[in-house]
């Protein structure tokens, strides 16, 4: 009998025990928010700009000049790296295979060390700004799908520079200030194409030397009415907000620009 | 060989390095209105008198209306007289491009006027600053008392070659001028220009009138008024002034509106409690039933190519709006949203069907697509309905109620527009409260 007594005893001690260490948890409430993530918006310029050291810009130099005599005296066809994906900085071990294919093609004995020692600087210079990119992309989709666009990377720049002649924020101070500036004509039709591309020729504060739709002859269409008000429009933007807010160096690479203008988001918004 | 490749090779080294372009994509711009200059026009010295007009003036009163013109539209910032830099008839040769981007104005308009020989000669230029160069110009010949049109007609131009799309302001509205108690309303037809001068009243006041209509060239009105105590569709020749009962049907006939190539007008009929949609030809005088439904069938409204019509029926329960091909089939509800749908009225463009809402006693005006989505209310009231497009398909008109006191004190009824964004309202002038607006198509055309 008491045998039994003390077996329930002790068997609803431990029930009770049980409940009263577990439930608790039950009752907390399951769901679990998400951290809160602060995010805080910074200058990126000098971090998607990053100068070279003076002793890798020397290395970097020095293996430029070689693969340049290179591809002029050996012919080696540059048409491998044209294969790369035209809308994000190059990644360390990607020109590292670039390299290779050009190595193999040509003579073993001309890839100097220094090659390697200059992929090698690179790698950590990079991985730094590779982070910092696709870190904005992902805050910035909207951004991100413009780069995409935008960002046509050529050959000749890749090789000199890690990423296209303007940096994220260098690009983005211009896209803000030409918002400001362009009034949007209202009468615009939804769904036609409404593209309108201007090239520029500027001079090294910003002032343009010469402005040149490239659609020009569909401004005179019959029916086209709406594209000739709209690239005015876009026309009168870029005049109106010169001297345009380009970089302080770098001119040989922006002093020939292209705006690509185009309403329909704004529309459909 | 060798050299063959080597050509070869250079190109495409070439072509790449000329491809080294930077692109940057604008997808944005602002909205705010374009800051314009509007100088007033020159009057030429050599101008004779022309009787009840103040020649010397005219060249200030023409910029003057287009100025209020395009500051109605909310898409345009006229910029003051004051701080004008150029004389108006040195400005009209040749701008100083410079002086004018000081003031911020990114378009200017000048212009010079010369009455000779009962006849008002104006030519007008459009400016854009920022480029330097002429964008339009324009030069017309009429009698001086059509000064004000021309001033209309000027500002319609430059609207178009600014925005890319018609212009509005060479019209008339159509509306009920109402005077008097609230339950004693004398209603009479009235008609003014789209800027609230030049207002004419077409009926006396006898009757009471309601829902006018303009037909597409603008001559004709239809209209709902009563013969022998029983509503009637009318047909009203603005110009010669007579009016004509509809058909000939045995009971009241309303909601009537013209077909847009304007031989047809499409209306309800009323018989024993229902109501259904018919056309008439204005010629054979030939009566179509369109619509044999046992619920109530109103307000049609043809679709600009003429295919189809909008109406509204209470057939599902609540009144919704519906869509069918112009003899009558394939109907297809397009509102499904909460509260009350009325009074469709088909854009100008085709693109879009205007309405009135009613839901927990508040009257919205709104747009949405003709297949019934993208449904957009743009203006909330205690009372408000019967929209009517601008020309342009950009602008809405209609009237809005005051709530009346017990005795009916505080009661009014005006005239309102709102541009189809949403922005913009404002209340139209009338000499008169005004009801049932209806907004003409461009005179000039």
């Amino acid at each position: 009998m008491i045998r039994s007594l003390i077996y329930s005893i002790s068997f609803h001690s431990v029930i009770a025990l049980l409940t009263i260490l577990s439930l608790p948890f039950m009752l907390r409430d399951p769901i679990d928010l998400p951290p809160i993530v602060s995010v805080e918006l910074i200058q990126i310029t000098d971090k998607t700009s990053i100068p070279y050291a003076p002793k890798a810009r020397k290395i970097i130099e020095e293996t430029k000049k070689k693969e340049e005599e290179r591809l002029v005296s050996e012919q080696a066809p540059p048409a491998a790296k044209a294969k790369e994906k035209p809308d994000r900085i190059p990644l360390p071990n990607e020109k590292k295979e670039e390299k290779q294919i050009i190595k193999k093609k040509q003579n073993p004995e001309e890839v100097k060390p220094e090659i390697r020692q200059a992929s090698e600087f690179e790698k950590k210079e990079i991985i730094d700004t590779n982070q910092i990119a696709a870190l904005i992309d992902k805050a910035k989709e909207e951004e991100a799908v413009e780069q995409k666009k935008t960002k046509k990377i050529t050959q000749s720049s890749q090789k000199n520079s890690f990423a296209s002649g303007l940096t994220l924020s260098q690009e983005d101070a211009l896209r803000a200030q030409i918002f400001g500036c362009w009034s949007v004509p209202l009468g615009l039709p939804y769904d036609e194409n409404l593209l309108v591309r201007i090239k520029l020729k500027l001079k090294k504060d910003g002032t343009i030397i010469k402005s040149e739709i490239l659609d020009h002859q569909r401004m005179n269409k019959p029916g086209q009415k709406f594209y000739k008000v709209l690239a005015e429009s876009a026309l009168r933007a870029v005049r109106l907000c010169q001297p345009l807010k380009v970089p302080p160096t770098g001119y040989d690479k922006w002093k020939d620009l292209q705006l690509n203008f185009n309403p329909t988001e704004m529309l459909q918004g | 060989m060798k050299k063959i490749l080597l050509i070869l090779l250079l190109n495409i080294f070439l072509i790449n390095k000329s491809f080294a372009l930077i692109e940057v994509d604008i997808t944005r711009g602002n909205l705010d209105p374009l800051p314009i200059a509007i100088s007033p026009l020159h009057v030429d010295i050599k101008s004779n008198e022309y009787e009840g007009i103040k020649i010397k003036e005219l060249g200030e009163n023409i910029s003057k209306i287009i100025e209020d013109n395009f500051r109605a539209t909310g898409l345009f910032n006229p910029l003051k007289k004051d701080a004008f830099v150029q004389k108006p008839d040195i400005a009209h040769l040749k701008p100083r491009f410079e002086d004018w981007r000081l003031i911020k104005a990114q378009a200017l308009v000048t212009g010079k006027l010369l009455v000779k020989d009962q006849k008002l000669k104006v030519e007008f230029r459009l400016w854009d600053l920022a480029a330097a160069k002429e964008m339009d110009a324009v030069a017309f010949t009429t009698t001086p008392s059509n000064w004000r049109r021309v001033a209309h007609i000027i500002s319609d131009k430059i609207y178009e070659r600014l925005t890319g799309e018609e212009g509005y302001f060479d019209t008339r509205i159509i509306y009920v001028a109402e005077s008097g108690p609230k339950n004693q309303r004398v209603k009479k037809l009235a008609i003014m220009d789209q800027d609230g001068e030049n207002t004419k009243y077409l009926t006396l006041g006898n009757e009471l009138v309601l829902t006018p209509r303009f037909n597409p060239t603008n001559q004709m009105v239809t209209y709902m008024s009563y013969f022998r105590n029983m509503p009637r569709v009318y047909l009203l020749d603005i110009e010669t002034g007579t009016q004509d009962v509809v058909g000939n049907f045995p009971g009241m006939t309303f909601a009537p509106r013209f077909s847009p190539d304007g031989k047809k007008i499409v209306m309800s009929f009323a018989k024993d409690g229902n109501s259904d949609i018919y056309t008439m030809d204005l010629d054979t005088r030939v009566v179509e039933r369109i619509t044999d439904h046992s619920s109530i069938d109103t307000s049609p409204s043809f679709s600009p190519d003429g295919k189809f019509i909008a109406f509204n029926s209470d057939r599902s329960g609540l009144q919704q709006i519906y869509v069918m091909r112009s003899d009558g089939s394939g109907v297809k509800r397009i509102t499904f949203g909460k509260g009350i749908y009325g009074t469709p009225v088909w854009s100008p463009r085709g693109d879009l069907i205007a309405f009135t809402k009613m839901r927990k006693g508040r009257f919205y005006i709104g747009v949405m697509r003709v297949d019934g989505s993208g449904e957009r209310l743009l203006t909330e009231n205690y009372y408000q309905e019967a929209p009517s497009w601008s020309p342009n398909g950009r602008v809405l008109v209609f009237y809005r109620e005051t709530k009346a006191g017990t005795k009916g004190e505080g009661f009014s009824a005006k005239l309102w527009s709102i541009d189809i964004t949403g922005y913009n309202e404002r209340r139209l002038k009338t000499e008169t409260d005004a009801s049932d607006p209806s907004w003409s198509s461009l005179l000039s055309k």
